[in-house]
C-alpha cells in the first residue's frame, strides 16, 4: 500500500528496505534495524522540557500573558485613553472588572495597552541585545585575532554602571528622538536601543566560550577541509549548535528588559504619561497608594508574573536543549 | 601574590579611563543644551559668555582633560586637605554643580552615609539569611526546604524592588500601621527612643534590598555546595570518621566560600545601583535620589560625577574580587 505511493527511484531506503525483504545477505549487511520509529532532535527537547513542570507552567502562563494583551483588547474594545470623569476611582464592577482610575480610564483597558508595549520592548530589546550578544560572541570565538579585543570591550561595558548610564540616555536623547519620530515611536526606539546596547555582554561570553569548544572538533576540521568559506562555516555549523545557549539567555532577556523598562517608566524617565506601560501605571498608582492599592497591585503582579514565568522558562529550557541532562 | 595585585591594578587604570570617557563623551555628544533653561530675553553674546564661564567654549579633548584632573588631582587634594586640615587645594577649580552652585563632591558626601546605612545593613542581613539558606538547600538537595529555596529566590529575582517596595509599604506601613513608610534622613540618633525609631524607619527598605540578595547569594551558595559535595576529598573525610558537622561545616564548606566570596564582592556595585530604586521608593535622601534629582535638573557636572562614583564603585570590587580569589584559591594566582 505505502510503496505504491513512493516513487522507488527518488526513495532510497525504500529501495533498500525492498531489497532486504528478498536478499538475506543484504539484510545482515544492514545490521539491526532500530525498533521505534527515528525521533527527531526537538522531539527529545519538548519530551525533557514537558517533564520540567515549572518551566511547563512558565511557558504556558507567558503565552497567556501574550495572547491576553494582544488579542484582550479585540474582546475587549474599551479605549485605554478614554477619558470618563464622571465614573472616577471606582471599584470592581461589571463594566469595569478593574475599576477605574483618577480620570475615570478603564483599568483593564490600560493594563491590556501597557501590557502589549512592556512585552513588545521585552521582545525588541531582547532581540538587539542577542543579535549583537551572539554577533560579538562569534566573532570573538570564531577570529582568533579579534577575541582579545573584542573580549576586553566586552569587559569595559561590563564595568560601565549600567543604571545610571541608562538615565543619562534617557535624559539626553528624549528631545531629539521624539522630535524625529514622534513621542511614541521615539521613545519605543529609545528604551529599546538603550537597554539592547547595554545588555549583550552576558550573551557574548557564554556564546563565545561555546564556539571556542566547537573550533576544535571534528566536524568542524572535516568542514574545513573540503573547503568551507568562514561565512559558511559560521551559518551552517557553528551557528546552529549555539542555539541553545543563545535561546536560553533569550528568556532571561526578556525578562530583564521588563523589568528595566518598568524601571525606567517608574523613575519617570520611561514612556510619556498618555501612554500606559506596565511601568508607568504602576508609578501612576503608587500616588493613590494608601486609597488605592489595588492599582499598584494589578501592574505589579503583571510584571512579576511575567518576569517569573520567563525565568522558569528559560529555567526549563536549558535543562531539555542540553543533550548531557536530556538523557536521564 | 603582590605582583598578582599590582597587574590587576595596572589593568584597573586603562579600564576607569575607558568608562570616564564614555561617561563625558555620552555627556558631550547628546544633543541637550545647558543654556536651554536660560530666559529667551537673554541676547546670544551673553549667552555665548555664560558657555565660557561654564567652561563650554573649549574643545572637548581639553575639556575632558580639565575634568580628568578636577576629579582625580584636586578632588583628592580636598580630601587630604579636610583630613590633615593642610591648604594644597586652595584656589583650585573644583567640580562644580549646575544646580546648587556648590562642588558636587561636597554635596555626595553630604548624602552617602544614608545610602551606606540602608544599602549596608541590607548587604549583610542578606548575606546572614543566604548562607544558612544555601547551605541546608544543598545539604538536603531535593527536598521540600530546597524546593521553597528555590521558589522564594525566583520570587526575589522576578519581583522588582519598585513593586516589592509599594508592596511592603501597603502590607506593614498603609494596612498594618507597623513601620513608616518614609526613611526621615534628619532624625539624629541620641537616645534609645530615637534609636528605635531609627531602626523602625530602616526596617521597610532594608527587607526590599535583602530579598534581592538573598535570593541571588543563596543560589550561588546552593550551586557551590552542591559542586564540592560530591567530591572524593567529602568521601574521605567520611570515610576517616569524621562527624557530619565536621564535614559539612568545616570541609565543605570552606571550599564552597570561595566563589561565594567573590560574588558577594561583585554584588555590591549592583546593589547600589538598585539601591536608586529603592531609595526612591522610601525616599531615602542618598546618592541614588541625587542621581535623579539631578537627571532630572539637568545638571552634567553632577550627573557626570555620579555615574562615574558608580563606576569606581565596580571597578574597586571587581579588583577586591579578583584579589580575594587569588587569595583563597592558590590555583588561581599562577596563570
Amino acid at each position: 500500500m505505502t510503496e505504491s505511493l513512493h516513487d522507488k527511484a527518488t526513495d532510497p531506503k525504500d529501495e533498500i528496505a525492498s531489497l532486504a525483504a528478498h536478499d538475506p545477505v543484504a539484510a545482515i549487511v544492514r545490521g539491526p534495524m532500530p525498533d521505534r520509529p527515528p525521533r527527531s532532535q526537538w522531539l527529545d527537547v519538548w519530551d525533557q522540557f514537558k517533564s520540567h513542570k515549572g518551566a511547563l507552567w512558565g511557558g504556558i502562563i507567558f503565552l497567556i500573558i501574550v495572547l491576553g494583551v494582544f488579542i484582550g483588547p479585540l474582546l475587549w474594545s474599551v479605549e485605554p485613553t478614554f477619558i470618563d470623569i464622571r465614573s472616577r476611582n471606582q471599584g470592581p464592577s461589571l463594566a469595569h472588572p478593574f475599576g477605574t482610575d483618577q480620570l475615570g480610564r478603564d483599568i483593564l483597558a490600560r493594563m491590556m495597552a501597557g501590557g502589549q508595549i512592556s512585552v513588545a520592548v521585552g521582545m525588541a530589546a531582547m532581540s538587539l541585545a542577542l543579535f549583537l550578544g551572539s554577533f560579538v560572541g562569534v566573532i570573538a570565538g570564531f577570529f582568533r585575532r579579534l577575541d582579545g579585543p573584542l573580549m576586553r570591550l566586552t569587559d569595559l561595558f561590563l564595568a560601565l554602571p549600567l543604571l545610571p548610564l541608562l538615565l543619562v540616555m534617557m535624559l539626553l536623547f528624549r528631545e531629539p528622538l521624539n522630535a524625529a519620530f514622534g513621542p511614541e515611536q521615539g521613545i519605543f526606539i529609545l528604551i529599546v536601543g538603550a537597554i539592547g546596547i547595554t545588555s549583550w555582554m552576558p550573551t557574548a561570553r557564554i556564546v563565545r566560550g561555546d564556539v571556542l569548544a566547537l573550533k576544535e572538533r571534528e566536524f568542524v576540521l572535516a568542514a574545513r577541509s573540503i573547503g568551507t568559506t568562514n561565512t559558511k562555516m559560521i551559518t551552517r555549523h557553528i551557528l546552529p549548535n549555539v542555539l541553545s545557549p543563545i535561546m536560553v539567555s533569550a528568556t532571561l532577556g526578556i525578562a530583564n528588559a521588563i523589568i528595566t523598562e518598568s524601571a525606567l517608566s517608574f523613575l519617570g524617565l520611561g514612556f510619556p504619561p498618555d501612554f500606559p506601560t506596565w511601568g508607568r501605571l504602576l508609578f501612576d498608582g503608587t500616588d493613590y497608594l494608601q486609597q488605592y492599592p489595588e492599582r499598584v497591585i494589578w501592574p505589579g503582579i503583571a510584571i512579576s508574573m511575567t518576569v517569573l514565568s520567563v525565568n522558569y522558562l528559560g529555567d526549563g529550557l536549558r535543562d531539555a536543549l542540553d543533550p548531557r541532562i536530556r538523557g536521564r | 601574590m603582590l605582583t598578582f595585585t599590582i597587574r590587576r591594578l595596572v589593568l584597573a587604570i586603562p579600564t576607569l579611563l575607558f568608562i570616564s570617557l564614555v561617561i563625558f563623551l555620552l555627556l558631550e555628544l547628546a544633543p541637550g543644551d545647558p543654556m536651554a533653561q536660560v530666559p529667551l530675553t537673554v541676547p546670544p553674546e551673553v549667552k555665548e559668555q555664560m558657555r565660557i564661564a561654564l567652561g563650554l567654549g573649549e574643545p572637548i579633548h581639553i575639556r575632558f582633560w580639565k575634568w580628568l584632573v578636577q576629579f582625580f588631582w584636586i578632588e583628592p587634594q580636598v580630601l587630604i586637605d579636610h583630613i590633615l586640615g593642610t591648604r594644597f587645594s586652595t584656589g583650585d577649580p573644583r567640580v562644580i554643580s549646575w544646580q546648587t552652585r556648590s562642588p558636587v563632591m561636597d554635596i555626595v558626601v553630604q548624602r552617602i552615609p544614608q545610602t551606606l546605612w540602608v544599602v549596608g545593613t541590607a548587604y549583610v542581613v542578606g548575606i546572614l539569611i543566604a548562607l544558612p539558606i544555601g547551605i541546608y538547600s544543598a545539604y538536603r538537595q531535593y527536598s521540600w526546604f530546597d524546593q521553597a529555596g528555590t521558589f522564594v529566590s525566583m520570587i526575589g529575582f522576578s519581583v522588582p524592588p519598585f513593586f516589592s517596595g509599594v508592596l511592603v509599604i501597603v502590607i506593614f506601613s498603609v494596612n498594618l500601621g507597623w513601620f513608616p513608610s518614609i526613611y526621615d534622613t534628619t532624625l539624629q540618633v541620641v537616645d534609645w527612643a530615637s534609636f528605635r525609631q531609627q531602626l523602625m524607619q530602616m526596617v521597610l527598605p532594608v527587607m526590599v534590598l535583602a530579598l534581592q540578595i538573598t535570593a541571588q547569594i543563596s543560589r550561588f551558595m546552593r550551586a557551590s555546595m552542591l559542586d564540592n559535595l560530591n567530591q572524593d576529598y567529602v568521601r574521605t573525610a567520611r570515610a576517616k570518621g569524621l562527624s557530619e558537622y565536621t564535614v559539612v561545616m568545616l570541609h565543605v564548606l570552606r571550599n564552597s566560600m570561595i566563589p561565594v566570596v567573590t560574588v558577594i564582592a561583585l554584588g555590591v556595585p549592583s546593589i547600589f545601583g538598585g539601591a536608586i530604586i529603592t531609595e526612591q521608593v522610601f525616599k531615602v535622601n542618598g546618592i541614588g535620589q541625587l542621581l535623579i534629582g539631578a537627571i532630572q535638573a539637568n545638571d552634567l557636572p553632577m550627573v557626570q560625577t555620579l555615574a562615574f562614583i558608580f563606576a569606581v564603585l565596580i571597578v574597586l570590587f571587581n579588583l577586591i574580587a579578583d584579589v580575594l580569589y587569588g587569595i583563597l584559591d592558590p590555583r588561581i594566582r599562577y596563570d
